[in-house]
């Protein structure tokens, strides 16, 4: 099994050869220019093994999806990505720049923003009585060096840079397209908006890896379009983005690979593709064992019925 | 006047859609509507029941040869009359508050224009507070001089307190019960550095009171950071049980320890003076002085703190008090920003501490529970993160216990006091003048977004 990967935004990657997929499906190896890579992450709540042996590879640039049933173990993969939670085992090296590399494993979720990764929340997190721009400029702000006792005198620095994050929160409002609700309260606005505004808010923090839990989830299609395209725009810029994601449209259309979790294991990588013709993936989803022409397409997270649907998925 | 009962109708109304049919008859309607129902019996019950309440609480003393007397000679009397009169007329406005608010509503509306538009407003309505500031100066003109003391030991320090507490509380959401101790902290470095004979133990040279505000500064925010340090990490209540222990802890050894000449306290610290430039002047017994000092402070603390707030660490506090999660997820250094908001509130108790040692005598009861409490309900009664609020909640809360001194027995006096805070957080829970931020996570919370409870302690743990 090869484990090279060819550079560039669509390149081919080597498929997990159709059936026999296993917990160490193929990924982007070491010669690849990766911005993550996090090998055998093992997270147990007490008895409850909710990742056991994850590997995950992130070439720079790339746009890569997490998908599987839920339970699976996505946003605890997430939240270990995030520092919000410490695996008991593994690594993660975070590359922002070809440079430097990080370990990530134990620092706090601050430092780890700090660093460059940014990351929005499966049910939304916004500071709900704040303004749009508010809540971009807290994300913008803490690139910021001006302290207390700046902000008390009016030190020229601490205008400026106020200035420039009010400048910059404003771009990015418009990036995402709410540049019309700046002054709005987050929670009043649309659900699809709320959306969009915390990727706003996480691409305040400047990162280089930006992790999107289920940014579709509850939109409409004209919505997921929009998104999609944001996203690719996103990546045009040269942030790498980490999707986890239902829909397989969205999915289909956006990355350039696909990482599929099951029961806390890796079970097959490739290109969408590909990974929707796996039938260990076909399985997982459908619960299938002969019908190779079940496609895990549409919104099978949403149909009860899958063996991994368990329900127990973490925040 | 008709239209206005016109446009007061149909608003009240479900469905207004335009000028309601027979909408002039409509208002003697919605009037006895609003009077007869099964909620306005209920609410007459309770209102009756509070006039008793009332005349009971207002009544004479009982004995121990009649323990019922009490009730009986307050109730069963031609004064019960009175307060069944203000019972009636407490039923009345409160059944018809709903049509008073939504006529203020509509006239608002029409001023301001939606409310879920945040507009930008950076700078807060200076008119009102220049008023107010130049009643407060010829304030002490026009009462007694027992009055003006009360102003600076009572109403004027426990504003500041309020003002720093409210840093705490208001900004960074999280409840401090121990807050008197880093105010004992500043009293006591007031006696040891400024006096050599207040404490048993002195400073290594004798500095005039102005020079210990510094010191005290430094002492009572590193007090604050070592005591926030290990603690910060826990949230809402149990946050609060540690800091009361603080509080009590501090309490404990002034009242114990010889260094502080245990429950006798620090006598005879040195007035504030200054000596500079040829300018000398002292302050000494007369309170005017004192107040225009604690008055300057007040005005540029509030100043500065206003100025925290719009800037990105305000902002950044109120992310910690709306989700700390997700401001964490934001880059924001949680722990550090609540450092911060520990340390800046406790040096603003040490500071007021400096200037209430060098004006009067104080031992360790000053320092109790009770006082850390006072502070906690002046921040929540005039209007959480809001300066002015906490400013007025003083001003109110504690004219009202002057005024209660010398009218009702001591014993008495914290029932008027739990009556009105009582009132107050069910009629108006944000407070006095509540903070534009903290309103709106009120309301937010009311229709279930977010977590703002009244004390913005948050009680959503997840993803940790």
């Amino acid at each position: 099994m090869s484990k090279h990967r060819v550079d560039g935004p669509e390149g081919a990657v080597l498929a997990p050869n159709g059936s026999g997929a296993t917990v160490d499906a193929p990924q982007p190896g070491d010669g690849a220019d990766l911005v993550v890579d996090a090998r055998d992450l093992t997270l147990r709540f007490g008895g409850v093994t909710s990742l056991n042996g994850v590997s995950l590879r992130q070439c720079r640039g790339e746009i890569l999806a997490v998908i599987g049933p839920n339970g699976a173990g996505k946003t605890s993969l997430f939240n270990c990505l995030t520092g919000a939670y410490k695996p008991q085992e593994g690594v993660v090296m975070f590359t922002p720049t070809p440079e430097k590399s990080y370990s990530i494993v134990g620092k706090t979720p601050h430092s780890i923003t700090k660093l460059g990764v940014a990351r929005t929340f499966q049910n939304i997190r916004l500071f709900p009585a704040l303004s749009a721009l508010e809540n971009v400029q807290i994300g913008v702000e803490m690139r910021q060096r001006y302290g207390s006792v700046g902000a008390i005198l009016g030190t020229p620095r601490m205008r400026r840079e106020e200035r420039s994050g009010v400048q910059k929160s404003l771009e990015l409002l418009d990036l995402v397209g709410l540049g019309h609700r700046v002054h709005e309260l987050s929670a009043s606005l649309p659900y699809g908006e709320q959306r969009r505004l915390e990727i706003a808010r996480a691409l305040g923090t400047g990162p280089k890896l930006l992790l999107l839990d289920e940014p579709a989830a509850g939109t409409n299609p004209s919505e997921k379009l929009e998104l999609a395209e944001l996203i690719r725009t996103i990546a045009r810029t040269g942030v790498s983005v980490l999707l986890i994601e239902h829909d397989m449209r969205l999915v289909m259309s956006v990355a350039a690979s696909v990482t599929v979790l099951n029961f806390g294991q890796v079970i097959a990588y490739g290109t969408p593709a590909e990974v929707q013709r796996n039938p260990a993936v076909i399985e997982a989803y459908l619960g299938a064992q002969e019908d190779d022409s079940a496609e895990p397409d549409g919104r099978p997270a949403d149909d009860g019925s899958r063996p991994g649907g368990t329900g127990k998925e973490l925040q | 006047m008709s239209t206005t009962a016109t446009s007061e109708t149909s608003s009240v109304v479900p469905d207004p859609g335009g000028p309601a049919p027979g909408a002039q008859a409509g208002l003697g309607q919605v009037v006895t509507g609003a009077l007869v129902s099964v909620a306005s019996a209920r609410r007459l019950g309770a209102c009756v029941l509070f006039g008793l309440t009332l005349a009971v609480m207002t009544g004479p003393n009982g004995k121990a040869a009649e323990p019922f007397g009490a009730i009986r000679h307050a109730i069963v009397d031609a004064r019960i009359v009175y307060f069944l009169i203000i019972a009636l007329v407490l039923w009345l406005l409160i059944s018809l508050w709903p049509l008073a608010h939504a006529l203020v509503s509509i006239v608002t509306r029409a001023v301001r224009g939606p409310v879920t538009s945040v507009t930008e407003q950076k700078y807060a309505p200076i008119g009102l507070n220049v008023v107010l500031l130049i009643v407060a100066i010829f304030v002490p003109y026009f009462f007694s001089n027992a009055s003006v003391t009360w102003m600076v030991d009572g109403i004027g320090i426990y504003a500041l307190l309020a003002l720093g507490l409210n840093v705490v509380i208001g900004y960074a959401g999280m409840l401090d019960l121990g807050y008197i101790a880093f105010f004992a902290i500043g009293a006591y470095a007031t006696a040891y550095f400024a006096s050599d004979k207040a404490l048993p133990v002195h400073g290594p040279f004798i500095l005039n009171p102005f020079f210990v505000f510094p010191i005290a500064f430094v002492l009572a925010a590193v007090a604050g950071i070592v005591l926030g340090a290990p603690t910060l990490r826990l949230r809402g209540d149990y946050l609060a049980i540690v800091t009361l222990g603080f509080g009590e802890i501090i309490q404990l050894i002034a009242n114990n320890s010889h260094w502080t000449n245990g429950p006798r306290g620090a006598f005879g610290v040195p007035h504030l003076s200054i000596h500079l430039l040829g300018i000398n002047y002292s302050w000494k017994l007369d309170p005017k002085p004192y107040y225009y000092l604690l008055l300057a402070i007040i005005v540029l603390v509030m100043i500065a703190f206003g100025r925290l707030e719009r800037s990105r660490i305000g902002r950044a506090w109120a992310a910690i008090r709306e989700d700390e999660i997700a401001a964490e997820a934001t880059g924001v250094p949680t722990l550090r920003l609540k450092l911060l908001a520990f340390a800046i509130g406790a040096s603003v108790s040490g500071f007021a501490g400096v200037l209430f040692a060098s004006k009067q005598f104080f031992n360790p009861q000053i320092f109790s529970l009770q006082a850390s409490f006072l502070v906690v309900t002046i921040v929540i009664f005039g209007g959480m993160g809001n300066r002015l609020g906490v400013v007025v909640g003083s001003v109110i809360l504690q004219g009202l216990a002057f005024y209660l001194r010398d009218r009702v027995p001591a014993t008495d006096r914290y029932i008027y006091f739990g009556a009105v805070v009582i009132g107050m957080m069910i009629f108006r829970p944000q407070g006095v003048i509540p903070s534009r931020r903290r309103k709106r996570e009120i309301n937010l919370a009311e229709h279930g977004v977010g977590h703002a409870d009244s004390l913005g302690a948050s009680t959503r743990e997840a993803g940790r």
